[in-house]
């Protein structure tokens, strides 16, 4: 199964973004989202992550540079199905009514004919992907009746149902309990070892050298990737979040290294 | 025996009117452009366009007296300055700092004086009341046939990109991250509803028009949290108070269009009341008897709906 899927990288070159209001928010960023791993993307707030995330996911297109995804244009990528996007809870109108497994379905569309008329080999990835999250009993559900990990759970079986080989997950452990967590951190090793790239955003440094193989750093500009444990360094921290008091960084840092 | 004198005269006021075939007539158009407004209600309200809706209800005023003027058919200049409203609202959004809101609010004004500008300058058989409140007992027959064509066009192009204008709704990212062409949606959302309001400007009239695009898929979302459900009570609010409101106009005299929505406001306040789930009357029941102890896990779920 792992043999079948080609492992696809993200290229980002030389990205600039200025909004309208003419504040730059993201500065000549250039990154390596390595084939087959898990890429964390570590920055405090306003740092530009959500803007990055955007400008690979091509929902923003940014003033200069670009993106590729194994080579493609993320157009190209994006009629392929090879990107999924798993986004952060406040991006989602929970009111919506839609059911789990209409959201699911909605990972599908892009296989399926104008008329988007689910196929039984449809069905059976929606089911397949539920039970992967162990979400099948609350298929039923209007999203909005959901506990925070299981809209997570929710979403994450879409990308599961949509098959795509490059999945990016925006902060995705906020409002999350910690058995979730866990559960979601053994998927995403999981998809990880069939050959899925994966790049997360999260404010969660406890718990990035135990399942993120890569580390990107970012500040408006990229200040260190590679390697979580080469990058995750005092002083790259310090870097990156140097507004922060330094006694809270301290122990962050050193529950990390505890860890490790 | 005493009960049938009663009733009789009670029937006849019943089907007295129904002889007329204006009424008729009425009635199944009005029927009709309920249903219509019911159907794209459901996304406008989901979509969060309802100022939108109000925005190009206004803004074909002037499209309506420049058709006359000209000669052509109302529907094609009424959707040219409806659609246009639309366009023009999305530039200057895009190439200025100012907020959507206040853009809206000023090209649908702009519109509309416009409209009124012309309509009292240009020599034309236009009734501005008419067109402001609607006119569905006097409709002619060419009105019907433009009502009825820009009808069924909004009625197929939703009927076959349903699911994709209803992601465009809930998750525009999505649709992009699956390669769907979110511009085209965005057009087409607002063709069709340009399209709506063309066919509801002789039953309800610019000004209440607003009422017939989002009161009925309120309805439908307060009543129910699934979209197919939600369809289905949007429709029959819509038609049901569509007919009734036209048979009741006529027989008190009052305005048509204003009858109609008086019964669809009725409905809401009703379905805002009552509703099973989310009615204030439901709620107030959930918060006295406490969190719900059938629920699974321990994750509580929280359903206060602001």
């Amino acid at each position: 199964m792992a043999a079948t899927l080609s492992r696809l990288d993200i290229s980002v070159d030389g990205v600039s973004v200025t909004y309208n209001n003419a504040r730059l928010a993201l500065y000549n960023a250039t990154c390596t989202v390595e084939p087959g791993t898990i890429t964390a993307l570590v920055g405090p707030n306003g740092s530009g992550k959500s803007t990055l995330f955007k400008s690979i996911m091509g929902f923003l297109q940014p003033s200069q540079g670009r993106v590729r995804i194994g080579g493609f244009s993320v157009q190209k990528a994006q009629k392929q199905q090879l990107m999924a996007y798993v986004p952060q809870a406040d991006e989602v109108d929970w009111n919506f009514p839609v059911s789990v497994f209409d959201v699911v379905m909605m990972g599908r569309y892009g296989y399926m004919n104008v008329l988007r008329i689910p196929s039984a080999k449809d069905r059976r990835l929606v089911m397949e992907s539920l039970e992967r999250v162990g979400m099948v009993k609350y298929r039923d559900r209007q999203i909005g009746e959901l506990s925070g990990g299981q809209k997570k759970r929710a979403f994450l079986a879409r990308a599961l149902a949509q098959e795509g080989k490059v999945i990016l997950l925006d902060e995705p452990f906020t409002g999350v309990d910690v058995k979730t967590e866990k559960g979601m951190i053994d998927l995403l090793m999981e998809l990880r070892d069939e050959g899925h790239t994966i790049l997360i955003s999260t404010h969660d440094l406890a718990s990035i050298s135990t399942f993120c193989d890569h580390t990107i750093l970012l500040n408006r500009t990229i200040l260190a990737q590679g390697k979580t444990e080469e990058t995750f360094t005092k002083e790259n921290l310090e870097l990156t979040f140097g507004g922060l008091p330094m006694l809270s960084l301290n122990q962050m840092f050193e529950s990390t290294e505890v860890d490790a | 025996m005493n009960q049938l004198v009663v009733a009789f005269p009670f029937w006849h006021w019943l089907v007295e009117p129904l002889q007329y075939e204006f009424l008729i007539r009425a009635i199944w158009v009005s029927a009709f452009v309920g249903l219509v407004c019911a159907v794209l209600s459901c996304y406008i309200t989901l979509k969060g366009w309802s100022l939108m809706g109000d925005a190009i209800s206004h803004a074909v005023v002037p499209g309506v007296v420049l058709a006359y003027a000209l000669n052509i058919p109302f529907a094609i200049g009424a959707f040219t300055f409806g659609f246009g409203a639309t366009v023009a609202i999305g530039y200057v959004k895009s190439k200025t700092r100012l907020k959507e809101d206040a853009v809206i609010g000023i090209v649908f004004t702009g519109f509309f004086a416009l409209g009124l500008v012309l309509v009292t300058k240009i020599p034309s058989n236009v009734d501005l009341f008419h067109i402001l409140f609607g006119n569905v007992l006097g409709i002619s027959q060419q009105d019907i046939i433009q009502t009825l064509i820009a009808g069924s066009i909004t009625l197929i192009v939703i009927l076959l990109r349903r699911k994709d204008l209803l992601l465009f709704c809930f998750d525009p990212n999505h649709a992009k991250a699956i390669g769907l062409r979110t511009q085209v949606m965005y057009y087409t959302l607002l063709s069709v509803l340009a399209l709506t309001i063309v066919a509801a400007l002789q039953t309800a009239g610019i000004i209440l028009v607003i009422s017939m695009l989002v009161t009925p898929g309120s309805i439908g979302y307060l009543l129910s949290d699934r979209f197919d459900h939600m369809l289905w009570y949007s429709v029959v609010s819509s038609v049901l108070s569509c007919v009734l409101g036209t048979y009741l106009s006529y027989h008190f005299d009052v305005s048509t269009g204003g009858m109609i929505v008086v019964i669809l406001t009725t409905l809401f306040v009703i379905a805002m009341i009552g509703a099973p789930k989310y009615g204030i009357l439901a709620q107030e029941w959930r918060k006295r008897s406490g969190p719900n102890p059938e629920d699974d896990e321990n994750q509580t779920v929280v359903v206060d709906q602001v």
